[in-house]
């Protein structure tokens, strides 16, 4: 086994996270970009963590499954209220913070 | 000899109440401390405990006398006697141990039963007088603490703690003094008692400093005295340090030219003006004195001069007193001008070395002038009023009692034999030396001059104390309603201060007169006047029959003279016709100039207020104005001026340009910078994560290539 295949595995789907978060207007699609971004992140830690033998990678994989949790929570529940003022989720109409 | 014998068994072995006479002021002290915290839960408003803790002194007292007695005795006849002092390290600086403790001698054994007897009966005559009061614990509870101080100095076992017993009593009497101090009049009275006591009270700490580094460091009274007389002080430091000293007791003990302050201290309640401005407290200055009588005999040159600083004051105070006493209308101010003649007499004795003299008449003093003290505060207790003029008059109808104690204790202050006055007064006049008839103190020179003094002050001492009298117990009564005798607690007091007036000077009986046998007499300089090496040798002088039937006559002639004005004359005219000199001051401007000096008590108070103190608002005030206007101002405005151009200068060149131009040019920077940086905030969060992705790739590159 190879740590280089999940290296490439969590590269892939940090990259695709990447390209939603800049292009899809959606707000809830970006959001779940964000989710593939940590879930990248994870495997990065279990494969390291693996490798050297040490259940820190898993252990610290369960912290971030956990904060990405309440991170949703706190992200869908703003998408909602957004959803409720605008009846849209359109991110590139959310621009009241102008400069 | 007194109950020295009968008890002489039971003390002889031990010395316990010398030892331990810190108890003494132990007792009112820690009654202070119950009053004051307690007070008013006792059913007597703390009254019961202060008497309780002053009789419990004056017993200790009398029991500490008594082995004094005894310890003198057992000594034989010629033997020194040392004074017993135990002490304790207070505290220990660089080496130096600072130590309170006891010193018991003759003379502090004089002090502790004077100021225990008179506490004791002011307390118990306080519970009628002030009761009612709404103060009445409060003045209790000080009546204890001034006892504690009193007692605590005058048993002072060395100098440092002397300040601390001096400045106590000090505070008392500025505290009861004010007792009413609701009316302006009585709060002034305090504050100028307490700041013309501040001013001697520098002499003191200087004399205090002075003699300790004179004295090899040392604030013991007896090393100080030892050193003073062995010649280990040089005679320039004894000279400085008494001269400073005597500051403090020309302020502590109403001298001339600070006296001013106790007639007004009068304001307090009488028995405060009897126990503390009459009895005690302002003999403190006396007593100083006497303690350090070492230091001031050698710095003073006492022996073998005919005049010097302490007899002169003495002597000059002794007159002013006597003179200001006869034009007061308040029976208050008779007895403080008084109060302050028969101290200058003390001091004048210290000053001419009759030292015993100078204590037998604190001895006697006390107990007649707190008699009389008492006594006018039981008449004004019966009128409302302390003015003769307006308010009293025929007293002795409605007041026997008053009216026979003040008799009686005025005859003792004129100096009539036996009454106690006379003794005391005489061995001051015979300690002077003077015509060289007694051979006293002063050499070859004899104090001639102070003893003119002492006797001039004798006739006025005995011509006031008519006038005083025959003003408030005889003629007409003029004041309102019908005047009341005193309850008993005022009364009873009142006689057992008579009775002491009576024979308080039998104790020190003269030696040549024959009158007793030889062993009675002298027994006051006996046991009192020390005799151990901390005391100076100093001459006694001899009783001389001319001079007792002299001073006798003397002050007969004083008592006819006023009385033939009193009694005869003016009774006849209107009762209200009572002025000194009514008759006189209309026919001689002499007399009348001289009556106006006395009634404006020499211009001192107006020197002190007027020129001193208004000297500063007034003329000096002016020039010192004139000086701000043309000299201060005219440079201050120059200033000003200039400052004002120079202002203008750097507000149009450095303010202006280079300041503003610095600010002005740092807003423009950001403000621009501002402007290109605000297009980055599109408010777009998908830009912003763009802007983050870029940096952390940037970051990613930066790591990789640099590590």
């Amino acid at each position: 086994m190879y740590v280089s295949q999940f290296g490439v595995l969590a590269a892939v789907l940090f990259a695709i996270g990447v390209y939603g978060i800049l292009v899809r207007r959606n707000g809830i699609l970006v959001l779940m970009s964000v989710e593939l971004i940590l879930n990248s992140v994870n495997i990065n830690l279990v494969a390291f963590g693996a490798l050297r033998d040490t259940i820190a990678g898993e252990v610290f994989a369960l912290f971030v499954i956990t904060v990405a949790a309440a991170e949703v929570g706190v992200g869908l529940a703003i998408v909602l209220l957004i959803y409720r003022n605008r009846r849209s989720v359109d991110l590139s109409e959310v621009d009241l913070m102008k400069g | 000899m007194f109950a020295a014998e009968a008890t002489e068994g039971i003390f002889q072995a031990s010395g316990w109440f010398l030892e331990n006479a810190w108890l003494v002021p132990a007792f009112p002290a820690l009654s202070f401390l119950v009053i004051l915290f307690f007070g008013k839960r006792f059913p007597k408003g703390g009254s019961e405990v202060g008497i309780a803790a002053v009789a419990m002194s004056f017993v200790f007292a009398v029991a500490t006398g008594i082995q004094w007695i005894s310890q003198v005795n057992s000594a034989g006849d010629d033997a020194a006697v040392d004074a017993v002092s135990s002490t304790w390290t207070w505290w220990v600086n660089g080496g130096i141990e600072f130590n309170i403790g006891t010193l018991v001698d003759g003379l502090a054994v004089v002090l502790i039963f004077v100021v225990t007897t008179v506490s004791l009966l002011v307390h118990v005559y306080s519970t009628d007088y002030v009761a009612g009061d709404s103060r009445y614990t409060h003045f209790f509870a000080f009546l204890s603490l001034f006892t504690a101080a009193m007692l605590f100095f005058v048993l002072s076992e060395n100098t440092l703690q002397m300040i601390v017993g001096w400045e106590l009593v000090g505070v008392c009497s500025f505290v009861l003094i004010g007792h009413w101090w609701e009316e302006k009049p009585n709060s002034d009275a305090a504050l100028k008692a307490f700041l013309t006591n501040r001013v001697g009270d520098i002499g003191l700490l200087i004399g205090v400093a002075v003699l300790f580094f004179a004295a090899d460091q040392t604030f013991s009274v007896l090393e100080i005295n030892k050193m003073a007389i062995s010649g280990e002080i040089s005679h320039l430091a004894l000279l400085v340090g008494a001269c400073a000293l005597t500051a403090a007791v020309i302020s502590k003990s109403g001298q001339f030219f600070l006296h001013t302050w106790l007639p007004d201290a009068m304001a307090g309640p009488t028995p405060v003006s009897a126990l503390i401005h009459a009895a005690t407290m302002v003999v403190a200055g006396v007593y100083l004195i006497a303690r350090l009588y070492g230091v001031f005999f050698e710095g003073f040159s006492i022996a073998g001069s005919s005049v010097n600083l302490l007899a002169i004051i003495g002597g000059l105070t002794t007159l002013v007193g006597a003179s200001l006493a006869f034009v007061q209308r308040d029976i208050k101010k008779v007895l403080a001008y008084s109060t302050i003649s028969q101290l200058g007499y003390m001091v004048l004795a210290l000053g001419v070395g009759a030292w015993t003299a100078a204590i037998f008449h604190l001895f006697t003093h006390a107990f007649f002038k707190a008699c009389l003290f008492l006594g006018s505060g039981s008449v004004s207790h019966a009128v409302h009023s302390f003015d003769m003029k307006s308010d009293m008059g025929g007293l002795r109808r409605w007041m026997p009692h008053t009216y026979k104690t003040f008799v009686i204790a005025s005859v003792a202050l004129a100096g009539i034999p036996p009454l106690a006055g006379f003794w005391s007064k005489d061995e001051i006049l015979a300690g002077t030396g003077g015509w060289g008839l007694a051979g006293g103190t002063g050499g070859n020179g004899a104090y001639l001059v102070i003893l003119i003094m002492g006797l001039a002050t004798a006739a006025l001492t005995a011509a006031y104390m008519t006038r005083c009298v025959y003003l408030t117990f005889f003629g007409e009564f003029r004041g309102h309603g019908t005047p009341h005798e005193s309850g008993p607690r005022i009364i009873v007091p009142l006689w057992i201060l008579a009775v002491l007036a009576i024979v308080a000077g039998w104790i020190n009986l003269p030696k040549g007169f024959q009158l007793v046998p030889e062993g009675w007499t002298e027994r006051f300089g006996h046991y009192v006047e020390p005799t151990a090496d901390y005391f100076p040798s100093i001459a006694h002088a001899k009783p001389s029959w001319t001079l007792a039937v002299v001073s006798t006559l003397v002050a007969l002639g004083g008592i006819a003279v006023a009385a033939r004005y009193y009694f005869g004359r003016v009774r006849a005219e209107s009762p209200m016709a009572t002025e000194v000199g009514r008759g006189w001051t209309k026919r001689s401007r002499l007399a009348s100039a001289g009556h106006t000096l006395l009634a404006k008590k020499y211009y001192l108070d107006h020197l002190y207020t007027g020129v001193i103190a208004g000297g500063v608002k007034g003329p000096i005030a002016k020039a010192a104005y004139k000086f701000n206007q043309e000299g201060i101002d005219k440079v201050v405005n120059a200033a000003g001026e200039k400052s004002v151009q120079a202002g203008h200068v750097v507000y149009d060149i450095i303010d202006q340009k280079v300041v503003d131009g610095i600010v002005n040019s740092s807003g423009v920077a950001p403000h621009l910078a501002g402007e290109e940086m605000r297009k980055m905030q599109t408010g777009k969060v998908q830009s912003y994560a763009g802007i983050v992705f870029v940096a952390a790739a940037l970051l990613a590159i930066v790591f990789i290539l640099v590590l």
